[in-house]
């Protein structure tokens, strides 16, 4: 056996012949260790999922005791009144508008702070203080500052409701929810900045290259997994966003800004259960089909540059 | 981008500005208002309160609003969320990163798959109550350790994967069994990860109102659920001075943390997400 030569100490002390390692392996890492873990997962996480393709086809409410299956009448019920698609699209809408916002806010303050003096450092860490509060905090501070006798409009002697524009408001919300989160775009993509060596660039340099040209052929492609990561972590989170939407207009006006988490919340406060189950499930659905596709997407660009 | 001496003189007065306009401003609109009276605050806007009111404001929504107990129950859900989804999750993903085979690149695909899939939050409630949890620290707890034991897992995984074996190979030689390898070798070796995940853990718990809502709106008070309460009920509608308040009693243990430990929540943040 090969593997007697390459332990020899392990041989010397057994007289019998030295276990394979996968034998080794199974008693220096045992399974047991993600027993807690995976049995958490699977009873918290996992069950609950598996719940949702169950609740989703039945009655259940908190009017009544008994839950009987009803087949696909949930879907069709949220369908033929067009709260399904229109909760979708809103949803995505903006996914895709929060993702836009915060990573070009992102990118735009890491390229503006980017050298390490002392002014832009503590601009970053100011940048920072809104991705550490609570975004229902955040969600009332943009109420007060928008609401039409609010801040915002007295600087400028307007009285526009922010907040109550049934085509604008969506994109508004998404600015707030990009605003809480753009520090952490900005980090991801200094982080990125820095990762570009300096021989590179000062080759570059040396042939002549302008500083702009530098700047977007050589240190932006190889931002590629920075924008990755921010893109998909912006698209995920604002998917399933619920803070910040329900401080500002709490799905309002007219249900213009109604994401599927608040639709979730508020059925479930009626204790319309089935139809809040229904929603999770598209919003899993949703998220599960848009995710995967997306990551790949992404880090197949990262392969190319 | 640029290092023209034209923009290299303007760029330190270009971050200022956008500093005092994005965040100075709406931090300024908490602070004043915060301090007025009633009636000055009404309106919210950026001037300074005619007397304040600060201490004032703060003691009423202590009080009122019964803010003790909201962060107890805070800390009664965020200190045991933290330190098992620590533990669990950095013995799981130790295994993980050690051993290779199909099985385990499936079992690693199941665990991080909680970072991208949206918890289920009806069904959980449902779950929940057949096991006699509703409403419960402890139900509230696992529901958080269910959704955050994927971000420990694919974090620490990573890193693990970054360490060289050869230490806890010396250790096994001397006849150490794993759970000592793990404890006294590989658990001190993890401590930046876990720094990393302690801190974005803590985040997400100590704001997280959504899940809360589900699981114990109504039955057990947390900082976040408790603000929004004040903050819709009638008796506080439009009170954007106890709301501000408020809004400051509960960013300062934050503001704290953040204080002390800058540096670890910085590297901590972009650890995971460029390699």
């Amino acid at each position: 056996m090969p593997t007697t030569a390459e332990l020899p100490v392990r041989a010397r002390a057994s007289a019998a012949p030295a276990p394979a390692p996968r034998v080794i392996r199974r008693r220096t890492h045992p399974m047991w260790f993600l027993l807690p873990a995976y049995a958490l997962l699977v009873v918290f996480f996992v069950l609950p999922t598996l719940f949702n393709f169950v609740y989703a086809f039945t009655d259940w409410s908190g009017f009544k005791s008994a839950i009987n299956p009803v087949g696909f009448d949930n879907f069709t019920s949220l369908a033929s009144d067009g709260t399904l698609f229109r909760s979708l699209r809103i949803t995505l809408i903006y996914a895709v508008l929060v993702a836009v916002f915060q990573n070009v806010f992102g990118f735009g303050l890491a390229v503006l702070l980017e050298r390490d003096t002392l002014v832009n450092r503590i601009a970053r860490t100011f940048f920072l203080v809104p991705v550490l509060m609570s975004a229902l905090a955040v969600g009332y501070i943009f109420q007060a500052l928008l609401k039409p006798a609010g801040a915002l409009n007295g600087v400028f002697g307007i009285g526009y409701a922010w907040l109550g524009d049934t085509t604008w408001t969506l994109v508004v919300v998404a600015l707030i929810h990009a605003w809480k989160w753009m520090g952490l775009s900005m980090l991801i993509y200094l982080a990125g900045l820095k990762t570009v060596p300096e021989d590179v660039m000062e080759a570059a340099r040396i042939d002549g290259a302008s500083r702009w040209r530098t700047f977007w052929t050589i240190r932006a492609p190889l931002l590629a997994p920075a924008v990755t990561f921010t893109v998909a972590t912006a698209l995920l989170g604002s998917m399933n966003g619920f803070d910040i939407v329900q401080a500002t207009t709490g799905g309002g006006p007219a249900r213009t800004t109604e994401i599927l988490n608040i639709f979730i919340y508020r059925t479930f406060g009626q204790g319309l259960f089935a139809q809040a189950t229904t929603m999770s499930l598209v919003l899993f659905l949703l998220v599960a089909l848009l995710a995967f596709p997306v990551i790949y997407l992404l880090r197949k660009r990262e392969e190319i540059l | 981008m640029s290092d023209h001496p034209l923009w290299r003189r303007l760029q330190p007065f270009a971050a200022l500005l956008l500093v005092v306009g994005l965040i100075g401003a709406p931090l300024w609109l908490v602070i004043v208002t915060a301090g007025k009276s009633q009636g000055e605050a009404i309106n919210p806007n950026f001037s300074l309160p005619t007397h304040w009111h600060l201490l004032d404001n703060v003691r009423q929504v202590w009080v009122d609003a019964d803010v003790p107990a909201a962060f107890l129950g805070s800390m009664l859900i965020v200190a045991p969320t933290v330190v098992l989804v620590l533990l669990l999750g950095s013995m799981a993903a130790w295994v993980l990163a050690r051993r290779t085979s199909r099985l385990m690149a499936v079992l690693y695909a199941v665990g991080i798959s909680g970072i991208i899939l949206p918890p289920a939050v009806v069904t959980v409630v449902l779950l929940l109550r057949q096991l006699g949890l509703a409403g419960t620290a402890i139900g509230m707890i696992c529901v958080y350790l269910g959704i955050y034991l994927s971000t420990v897992i694919f974090f620490v995984t990573g890193f693990v994967r970054t360490i060289p074996e050869s230490l806890e190979e010396a250790a096994q030689i001397d006849g150490a069994g794993p759970m000592l390898v793990f404890r006294r070798i590989v658990l001190p070796l993890l401590r930046p990860v876990l720094a990393t995940a302690t801190i974005l853990i803590c985040l997400y718990v100590w704001n997280d109102v959504f899940y809360a809502f589900f699981v114990v709106g109504g039955r057990l008070d947390t900082l976040p659920l408790n603000l929004f309460r004040v903050a819709s009920a009638g008796l506080y509608l439009n009170n954007w001075h106890l709301i501000f308040a408020y809004v400051i009693l509960m960013s300062l243990p934050l503001v704290v943390v953040f204080a002390v430990a800058q540096r670890k929540i910085i590297s901590g943040i972009t650890g995971g997400a460029v390699k």
